[in-house]
């Protein structure tokens, strides 16, 4: 057996297992196990690997299996069991278990929508190299980029190649990159910065994690770019903390670049210099901030501070930087490579090239997803993603996270460009698209995000600090029935002067879940408060879990599961729920297998 | 104080603290570092270790607090033998994170945030663990169990009992 495609045979079968985080916490390191053990076994020789995420998240574990003649299949939901059966079917005998392939070369299968729609420009290597593995990237051209950029082409010529591809920041606000390397690049001084913000905080959004997961080297290299355009010999990557694979294979792809020459003094042979060094986050959303990230990487509490001076001009250390998320860096090697022009082609006018999303939440195929700008938002959530997982219908997207909002059904044509989306009140954000269906209570919702940003909020403005406390307690009161009439003005006066007086994004954007639920289900807010009444069945102090008697068999599963005791009844005869006991957990009605239970 | 007996096993207990500084000039940029290298070996910051540290570097006791208390992973206090993170993102919420939580409080006798009398678990909610396809998810300690009811997760806690039985 062999271990790495590097070092593959020729004519022999190839095993590539998928261990990105939802890989591994799926169970990838047994199944990968398991092919290790009947790969020793056996005569056959084989090439296993393991690679990053392939982006079918909901049919991890994924197993590539490559043919000796070059044909990919991808099996799904692959269990240790099933690669014995795998291994001894397709490797062995040569007959592909065809009920379990969920992507293939010559081979239609029930989750090619899935594919169809996207395009792979970030997510290029994700799923096809071994992550850990620098030859595997330079086999799909990783450093081509930087090495064009320093030996053909002047500083000016990158940030003029970036500003006429179009690219905006992809960690939310969408500010045209190629601009804000031109100010780091004006700012005075000998020693400048480049700063990766890694801190993918947003609950619900995984896309930087599997780009740096699954292919660390296009970061490095585009932060590379970044560093030769504006002048600058040093990097920082801000990582999030929860991260640990993400930490440990930059930590390997930077050493290995070290070691190929490819980061540290004479890049190349030319008089490029730069190195990168990995900072952790401690755990503090508001860190994505970039003045917050700063003082964080300087080891100090993570509190925003004003802008201007603005870090292009005055960042790390006190020097100029430029600071730009994973996604953005991501996209740079490949702008340089095949020219502006051939990144400008995909999108809209003001939108350029693709955008990953994280699609999570009620979702049929959830999953990492990179398609043009300009697609509708339709076309992701039914052609891309199935559709609702409960079957049920679909209510609204969650956008931008905490700092985001929620597109209703009824505006589900919207498309996928930055202008596009903040029309509707929501925000493009770094990427999380999280799913709700008619069973989710949209004051809920709001409540759950007031909840985060309140406990994030670094406490330094007094709007974000106080004002999000009592948005909160006003929140919290109408999910428990206590809803008052005026609440829904106080709450729309409250998020006017939060955003108004907060002095970062966190505070400016915190009121956004509640004014967008507000604008597209106020109906929801008004029955909470005046009828006492949560329309999507949600919220505890609003309902009430009721036997239907027709339908209630007397098999006593509900009693018995029952944790407080609160259902009562003799064998075959219709049971009772106390309401006064009842805790609502739940429980019952997932249990009972008549529908017998139903909550009101 | 508690941490330390008699002089011998005081020397020992700051052997790896000693290491720690060792890797460190000790400037402010390096105290988020070198708090989490402590939290690392000692499984949470000790006041005596963070007193050492200001002792050591010249750090203000403020400034260390204040970074300590600020960010959400260090903890002032040890955790249970097995830590729970149970998972509150916006696709755990929508799949009914918060009934899990109930469960797993009821099954162990405590609050979110809080420890079992038996010191065998502690349970914490954290913000995302950024595998959202297998919503509601926890992890205890590097396992990873997604997919789950509030029955699921009292299952897997009576599994650890069971276990230590055996």
């Amino acid at each position: 057996m062999r271990i790495g495609v590097s070092n593959m045979g020729k004519g022999e079968y190839k095993i590539i297992v998928g261990l990105g985080s939802c890989g591994i916490a799926a169970g990838g390191n047994k199944v990968y196990e398991a092919f290790k053990e009947v790969v020793g076994k056996s005569d056959v020789p084989v090439t296993l690997d393991e690679t990053g995420c392939m982006g079918m998240c909901y049919k991890e574990v994924l197993v590539e299996v490559i043919d000796p003649d070059g044909k990919s299949m991808i099996y799904g939901e692959v269990t240790p069991e099933k690669a014995n059966k795998i291994f001894e079917s397709h490797v062995i005998e040569g007959k592909p278990v065809v009920e379990w392939i969920v992507k293939a070369d010559d081979m239609q299968t029930s989750e090619d929508s899935f594919f169809n729609k996207q395009m792979r420009i970030v997510l290029r290597r994700c799923g096809a190299i071994n992550p850990e593995s620098i030859d595997e990237a330079i086999a799909m051209d990783a450093y081509k980029a930087i090495e064009k950029a320093i030996k053909t082409m002047t500083p000016e010529q990158v940030i003029e190649e970036v500003l006429n591809s179009g690219l905006r920041g992809r960690g939310g606000a969408g500010f045209p990159t190629g601009m804000k390397w031109k100010f780091a690049r004006a700012s005075e001084g000998t020693k400048k910065y480049i700063v990766c913000n890694a801190d993918e905080g947003d609950p619900g959004a995984f896309m930087d994690r599997s780009v740096l997961e699954g292919d660390p080297h296009a970061v490095i290299e585009g932060m590379m770019i970044a560093g030769y355009a504006i002048g600058a010999d040093e990097g920082y990557i801000y990582a999030r903390a929860e991260y640990p694979l993400a930490i440990k294979r930059l930590k390997i792809a930077i050493k290995a670049a070290e070691e190929r020459g490819l980061l540290g003094k004479n890049i190349l042979g030319t008089d490029f210099n730069f190195k990168i060094k990995i900072k952790e986050g401690a755990g503090a959303f508001v860190c994505g901030e970039e003045t917050a990230l700063l003082a964080s990487i300087e080891g100090k509490r993570g509190m925003p501070r004003m802008r201007p001076p603005f870090p292009a001009v005055k960042g790390l250390f006190d020097k100029p930087t430029n600071i730009n998320n994973v996604e953005t860096y991501a996209n740079v090697p490949y702008i340089i490579l095949n020219g502006a022009s051939e990144f400008a082609k995909y999108g809209t006018e003001k939108s350029k090239g693709t955008k990953v999303f994280a699609l999570a939440g009620k979702i049929a195929k959830g999953g990492l997803v990179e398609v043009p700008m300009g697609i509708p938002l339709k076309e992701i959530i039914y052609d891309i993603g199935g559709g609702t997982s409960s079957g049920k219908k679909f209510k609204a997207v969650q956008m931008g996270g905490p700092s985001g909002g929620c597109i209703p059904a009824d505006l589900i044509d919207t498309i996928i460009d930055y202008d596009s989306v903040n029309q509707t009140g929501a925000i493009m954000g770094s990427g999380g698209m999280v799913v709700m269906d008619e069973d989710n209570c949209m004051v809920d919702i709001a409540r759950f995000f007031l909840t985060f940003t309140q406990k994030e909020s670094c406490g330094k403005c007094t709007f974000c600090r106080i004002g999000t406390k009592r948005m909160l307690e006003i929140l919290e009161r109408i999910t428990k029935g206590e809803g008052k009439e005026g609440d829904i003005e106080l709450l729309e006066e409250l998020c006017e002067n939060i955003k108004k007086n907060s002095l970062c994004g966190l505070g400016q954007t915190a009121p956004n879940p509640v004014l967008t639920t507000l604008k597209y289900f106020r109906h929801e807010y008004e029955a909470h408060i005046r009828d006492k009444k949560c329309p999507a069945k949600q919220c505890k102090a609003l309902i009430e879990y009721k036997v239907v008697e027709d339908k209630c068999k007397g098999c006593t599963a509900c009693s018995r599961v029952c944790p407080v005791k609160a259902i009562s009844g003799e064998v075959k005869k219709p049971h009772k729920i106390d309401s006064s006991i009842c805790t609502k957990c739940g429980a019952c009605m997932a249990t009972c297998k008549f529908d017998a239970i139903i909550v009101e | 104080m508690s941490n330390k007996c008699c002089c011998n096993e005081r020397s020992h207990y700051f052997d790896k603290f000693d290491e720690i500084m060792a890797k460190y000039e000790g400037k402010e940029a390096d105290l988020i570092p070198i708090l989490q290298n402590i939290q690392e070996a000692y499984g949470y910051l000790p006041q005596d270790i963070l007193d050492e540290l200001c002792n050591r570097t010249g750090l203000h006791p403020s400034q260390v607090m204040g970074v300590a208390t600020f960010y959400s992973q260090f903890r002032l206090k040890p955790t249970g033998e097995n830590l729970i993170k149970l998972c509150f993102g916006t696709a755990c919420h929508v799949n009914g994170a918060e009934k899990v939580a109930e469960a797993l409080a009821d099954e162990l006798k405590i609050e979110v945030g809080g420890t079992t009398e038996d010191g065998r678990f502690t349970l914490e909610t954290v913000a995302c663990l950024g595998c959202c396809s297998l919503a509601p998810v926890m992890m205890i300690g590097d396992e990873t169990y997604g997919r789950l009811t509030p029955d699921k997760a009292r299952k897997i806690i009576r599994g650890f009992y069971e276990n230590r039985g055996e």
